[in-house]
């Protein structure tokens, strides 16, 4: 009657050894770690680089515990915390600034754990200090630019098909065209129709003017908005990666937020400023005529001659350009990588605004055969993005620039041309920074109480039910080692509300438990043999767990939904805390109580505590 | 060891419009109280900024009180929490500042007044996530209510779901109640622990209802009125009800003694949620169910019908 048959005790055998498994790499602590990532692309983490930070970490006489080469970085452990920040500096210095060299702390686990997956939970930020931003993307401002960007295309596509207007403008969120004829209206409409796909367009009629009013189609302001927030989470992991955080996370939240977590950092006042700050973006005229070889052997020694200042391209190429800024960034209303639609080769469109494509015009007319650079200025640094040569006058602030470029090429000076500036601004309207003291005072804090409760709850059990109740313990202590194991397998992320939920869930587990052994005391007390009791206990106990587990779940998954933070990493931990001591409560304990009474042909007593019977006292 | 040595079932029907009154005052109490006081809502919900700084020897208040009132908050509250070295100050949103100068500029003054200042924890909350956290709290507890009378309805039956979900929401008024009687600060963990109970009392109105189900059904309870069926069931129950709560106010004990600051009032509101959880299953669930008519058809016909459409052969 109560055996299991050797499929369900190999089941729970299993899940315990795999528990076990997977709730170990916890328990090992962490070694401080210096993280070697590169910046840029065309940088590879590899064995090359792996060699110069072990040469640099010898030069300078720093021990290490092992460098270890991943996918993207390299993470060098250290004994101490002392020879980590020695280290980081030592590292730094020898790479330069390509690299992003941060502090990390690493897990201790072996190396046998972490090839099976078995990694320990991260911990949130309250958990190890660090700071939380919950930025708000000003959407209007994106789809504004948009249209600004259309109100260009418009006017030099009318140009071009020579269609005569007498007016265009931009009015909030909408292109507007007068005309004086309907026939004229009519002919734009149907060009702008046909090249513009995404706008919606209305003509109105009103005093002898005829007009075309464009509005951006909702779906086309969907897709630039989603666009515009992606380009304001590359531009914030440019921007955090200068920070030198080890683990950063930048991700949507919501269709117009971003969520950004720095573990570690403390200094918030330069975390703001540096995600805040927006890079400028300047077009100038290349001085071409000092820039002879003879002169530039002067100039990299230092002379650089009035009126002209020296920067290098990427390539490392030096570029002399003139003082003077022909144009800054705020007048680029984009940039896009695409191709030239002649010769077919990558290209970087360009769309200017209004002011800026007037300027653009006349520069380039006076400017032909020239050479103009585009400079990126960040952090107090300029840059040459690239410095092409003008071939003809270029007006209506559509600009392409071509020639001597890879696709992914015209992919990155797109982004960096983009990066100059955010595609919307940004607010931060959600801060939360823990200081690293604290955090690890909440874990202390948060596993104290978990194991008082726990010891607690334990003494009780074990006072009132005695056999049975230790065996609830087990199933309980079962749970708890299935919920962390659970946990670090999702690589959920710990938090105090997360240990509360732990702690919470182990409490309310215990009801199953409870619940059966009450069933069973009260078949006895009905007198039902000890194994019948046993059984029945167990089975009809399981629709009561059932009912009383499902509303739980249903409150938790509620939580969930509409939860958002703290209040998620709770509700995660809770729901999956249903769900482990409905099997650990009912299976492995049921399991236990089988391997040890289900035996026993002969079953007098079970080791349930007294069970008090009114009965035999009314005899 | 056995606690209860009940040889009788106890009468708790007879009580029921006894403590009906009573639970309709207390519900009136926290209504009154959260109509007139309202809950004291933490930043998580009203926007503003909360700022815990640690000191290396205990700092006066006033001086501090007043550099905030200095660089433009009207009303900041600057107080202790822990130790006399901790200090907590709360400001209200300001139009126009943006987190990231508040936090600096009331750094900034903090060290001059005392350089051996240590930040430790910045909460900045924009006014308008404030009230989206809260909105969505509310929509929470809407979803969960409805999920809980849908899944009971369908469980057992219609007048089960509405009197679990109204001695759950009683529950969950009083917390409110609670909180706002008493002036404690209603912040997001708070409205977990509510949502949490909201789903672990419902629970216990299960396992009663679970167990009077099982007493219609049963051959024994034949012919027993509805009071006295319920009475049963409470009964037969109850020690498993106090030894479950019991057990999960052990930990959450645990957590209003060692879970500090952060998990207090989470605890507290778990615990008020768990003794009036134990109360209103038997004391406002049952009877609610006694006065919406239950009648053992309404549970046990549902299995008639069935019998009689095999082929007639009904005994």
């Amino acid at each position: 009657m109560n055996r299991y048959p050797l499929w369900k005790y190999l089941l729970i055998a299993a899940s315990l050894v795999i528990g076990l498994l997977y709730t170990m790499p916890n328990f090992f602590g962490e070694v401080p770690a210096v993280q070697v990532s590169p910046l840029r692309s065309n940088l590879k983490a590899d064995a090359a680089l792996m060699a110069r930070v072990e040469g640099a970490l010898k030069k300078a006489g720093l021990e290490t515990e092992g460098i270890a080469l991943d996918a993207t970085s390299i993470k060098a452990r250290f004994a101490g915390t002392e020879d980590q920040i020695k280290a980081k500096d030592v590292i730094q210095t020898a790479l330069g600034e390509d690299y992003v060299v941060a502090l990390n702390l690493l897990s201790r686990s072996p190396r046998w754990l972490a090839s099976i997956g078995a990694l320990p939970m991260y911990l949130g930020l309250d958990l190890r200090g660090g700071v939380h931003f919950l930025m708000q993307v000003d959407m209007k401002s994106a789809t504004g630019k948009k249209v600004e960007a259309y109100t260009n295309d418009i006017r030099a596509m009318l140009r071009e098909q020579r269609i005569q207007h007498s007016g265009l403008t931009r009015d909030g969120d909408a292109v507007n065209i007068r005309f004086r004829e309907a026939a004229l209206r009519d002919k734009a409409l149907g060009q702008i129709a046909k090249d513009m796909p995404d706008l919606d367009l209305k003509t109105v009629e009103d005093g002898g003017e005829f007009r075309i009013s464009g509005t951006l189609k909702i779906e086309a302001q969907r897709k630039n908005q989603e666009f515009a927030l992606q380009q304001n989470i590359t531009t914030l992991r440019n921007r955090v990666n200068e920070l030198g955080v080890a683990e950063p996370i930048i991700q949507q939240q919501g269709a117009d937020r971003v969520v950004v977590q720095l573990p570690g950092v403390q200094d918030t006042a330069k975390a703001k400023d540096i995600l805040g700050r927006t890079a400028t973006l300047e077009i100038r005229m290349v001085d071409e005529e000092r820039m002879t070889p003879g002169l530039l052997q002067d100039i990299k020694s230092g002379q650089v001659p009035f009126g002209a200042e020296l920067y290098y391209e990427r390539n490392g190429q030096p570029v002399l350009v003139k003082k003077q800024v022909v144009l800054t960034g705020e007048r680029i209303n984009d940039a896009q990588p695409g191709f030239d639609q002649q010769s077919g080769e990558p290209a970087v469109h360009l769309n200017l605004d209004g002011t800026g494509a007037r300027i653009f015009q006349q520069v380039t007319r006076d400017n032909v055969g020239k050479r103009m650079a585009i400079l990126l200025f960040e952090r107090g640094k300029g840059e040459v993005v690239t410095a092409p040569v003008i071939r003809t006058e270029i007006g209506g602030g559509r600009v392409q620039i071509s020639g001597r470029m890879t696709t992914q090429e015209a992919k990155d000076v797109a982004l960096l041309l983009r990066a100059g500036a955010l595609a919307a601004p940004m607010e931060i309207i959600e801060e939360r920074t823990v200081g690293p003291s604290l955090g690890a005072e909440n874990i202390e804090i948060g596993f104290r109480s978990m194991w008082m409760g726990f010891a607690a709850i334990a003494v009780f059990m074990i006072a009132y039910y005695g056999l049975i109740g230790v065996i609830s313990i087990i199933a309980l202590a079962a749970n708890l080692l299935f919920l962390i194991a659970l946990l670090s397998m999702l690589q959920a992320t710990l938090t105090l509300p997360g240990i509360a939920a732990i702690a919470l869930a182990l409490g309310m587990a215990i009801d199953a438990n409870v619940l059966i052994n009450e069933r069973i005391r009260e078949e006895l007390r009905n007198g039902m043999t000890p194994q019948a009791a046993l059984h029945s206990g167990y089975e009809r106990a399981w629709a009561t767990i059932l009912d009383s587990n499902i509303t739980t779940l249903i409150a938790g998954i509620a939580l969930f939904a509409f939860g958002s933070g703290p209040v998620r990493g709770f509700a995660v931990v809770h729901c999956l805390g249903i769900l482990t001591s409905m099997f650990s409560a009912v299976m492995v304990s049921r399991g236990i109580v089988n391997l040890y009474y289900g035996n026993r042909r002969k079953l007098d007593r079970i080791s349930i505590g007294q069970v008090w019977k009114p009965a035999a006292q009314a005899k | 060891m056995e606690f209860f040595r009940i040889k009788k079932s106890i009468p708790f029907m007879r009580y029921a419009l006894f403590f009906n009154v009573i639970s309709l005052i207390t519900f009136f109490i926290a209504v009154g109280s959260l109509a007139t006081k309202g809950l004291h809502l933490g930043v998580d919900f009203t926007g503003g900024t909360v700022i815990e700084v640690t000191y290396e020897k205990a700092p006066e208040l006033d001086p501090i009180r007043e550099r905030m009132i200095k660089i433009g908050f009207a009303e900041p509250a600057v107080q202790n929490f822990g130790t006399a070295r901790d200090v907590l100050i709360r400001l209200p949103v300001k139009e126009g500042l943006t987190s990231a100068q508040l936090s600096e500029q009331v750094m900034t003054e903090l060290r001059g007044l005392d350089a051996g200042v240590k930040l430790q924890r910045v909460e900045f909350v924009g006014p308008q996530v404030g009230k989206e956290l809260l909105e969505s709290g509310a929509l929470a507890l809407l979803f969960v209510s409805l999920g809980i009378v849908g899944y009971l309805a369908l469980r057992f039956e219609w007048k089960f779901g509405v009197s679990a979900i109204i001695a759950n929401l009683h529950d969950v008024v009083i917390i409110l109640g609670c909180f706002s009687l008493f002036g404690w600060e209603f912040s997001l963990p708070v409205l977990a622990a509510i949502l949490a109970i909201l789903g672990y009392s419902v629970n216990e109105s299960v396992v009663v209802m679970d167990r009077i189900r099982e007493n219609f059904r049963s051959r024994q309870f034949r012919g027993m009125s509805v009071p006295d069926v319920i009475d049963a069931a409470i009964t037969s129950t109850m020690s498993r009800t106090i030894i479950t709560h019991g057990s999960t106010q052990l930990m959450v004990c645990s957590m209003l003694i060692f879970g500090g600051e952060t998990l207090y009032y989470f605890a507290l509101a778990l615990t008020i949620g768990i003794c009036f959880g134990i109360y209103s299953s038997v004391l406002v669930g049952s009877p609610l169910l006694m006065w919406l008519g239950l009648k053992r058809d309404d549970l046990v016909q549902a299995e008639k019908p069935k019998a009689a459409n095999e082929d007639g052969a009904v005994v």
